[in-house]
């Protein structure tokens, strides 16, 4: 509860920053056009057309990732990736980490509740990895933007690469507390 | 309305009413917690739109494509993968953003480098990714994402 309570007011604090900003922005904004006048129709058409092609699908995108937030609570996702084995948990990891939502900070003491509870190191970095990088409204966004074809080439490269990594990640950590144990026990004379 | 915003509209919606069907009382709270990041986020997407302005009303396209363009090289694509793990911006943002320095003259490669260090990557929060997984963990996630990064862009720089 007091999470909550903190986590509200940074909230505000952010917003309140992020207006200030947005003032600022502006005003250096008029005082640039008015230096150069013959640029402000370009300026003004150019901002406009991305924040027509912006409000067409934000509100849509934002209902998608707070339905998603919380029909797919965390605690599912903990234990469902927590028991995952194999090549398997790898994928799985891919799906339920391009689900939820909210900032990548968000799912770092989730990650460490896997960790804790045992999960494959692979399974959990694919996780992370598709967090920050193929959720499904952030896609739609870069669909809107960048055209199918980037996204589509983008999505199947990261999904390929991301598992890749997370298996070399865990040979590599496995492979360093296995040096680190073997010479805990020559230190000990064993 | 282009098809793309047709089609995430219907599946938006699509998902609502699968949602209202499950859990009206879920439903109604995600709909409030998303109006209110709607409202939250909305400023920085101001912002976000009026730099895109700026950017394509006033630097000329040889400036742009000078330094994330066909001739930048390696050293524009290094530059821009580092921008993009140093940078703390939603990634909501980073792909109007994308668009922009695309038409604006920049190539596939260090556009698709920078969405992906900046999403993937994450120096600011770095020390808590410390505390949580471990040292080692967070360091070769990170580093190896840096790779990755740079592999995802060169790759579409050649495909598309």
């Amino acid at each position: 509860m007091k999470d909550y309570v903190k986590e509200k007011e940074t909230q505000r604090k952010r917003m309140k920053r992020d207006t200030i900003i947005l003032g600022i922005t502006l005003i250096i904004t008029i005082a640039l056009l008015s230096i150069f006048p013959d640029r402000q129709e370009t300026v003004i058409t150019t901002s406009w057309d991305f924040f027509i092609e912006m409000i067409l699908i934000l509100p849509a995108v934002m209902v998608l990732m707070d339905l998603f937030s919380v029909f797919v609570p965390k605690e599912m996702v903990v234990k469902h990736l927590g028991k995952a084995a194999g090549i398997k948990a790898v994928f799985l990891g891919i799906l339920m980490g391009s689900l939820p939502t909210g900032p990548l900070y968000v799912a770092f003491p989730m990650a460490s509740a896997l960790l804790k509870k045992g999960a494959k190191i692979s399974c959990i970095i694919a996780f992370l990895s598709a967090w920050a990088c193929i959720k499904i409204p952030q896609e739609m966004v870069e669909l809107q933007f960048l055209g199918p074809k980037f996204m589509a080439a983008r999505l199947v490269l990261t999904i390929v690469l991301v598992v890749i990594m997370g298996i070399l990640i865990e040979r590599l950590i496995e492979w360093s507390d296995k040096k680190q144990i073997l010479g805990g026990e020559e230190d000990a004379g064993i | 309305m282009n098809t793309t915003a047709i089609f995430i509209n219907v599946f938006a919606f699509g998902c609502l009413i699968f949602a209202i069907i499950k859990d009206q009382t879920k439903t109604k709270r995600a709909l409030t917690v998303a109006l209110k990041s709607f409202f939250h986020i909305l400023p920085t997407v101001l912002i976000i739109i009026i730099l895109i302005g700026l950017l394509l009303g006033l630097v000329p396209q040889s400036q742009i494509s000078e330094v994330v363009g066909e001739e930048a090289g390696f050293r524009g694509v290094f530059i821009v993968a580092l921008l993009g793990a140093f940078l703390h911006i939603p990634s909501l943002i980073s792909f109007p953003l994308a668009a922009s320095l695309l038409k604006s003259g920049a190539s596939v490669t260090p556009v698709a480098v920078f969405i992906t260090t900046l999403t993937m990557i994450g120096v600011v929060t770095l020390p808590l990714e410390i505390k949580e997984l471990g040292k080692k963990m967070a360091l070769l996630r990170n580093g190896i994402s840096f790779v990755i990064a740079i592999v995802i862009g060169i790759t579409m720089g050649v495909i598309l």
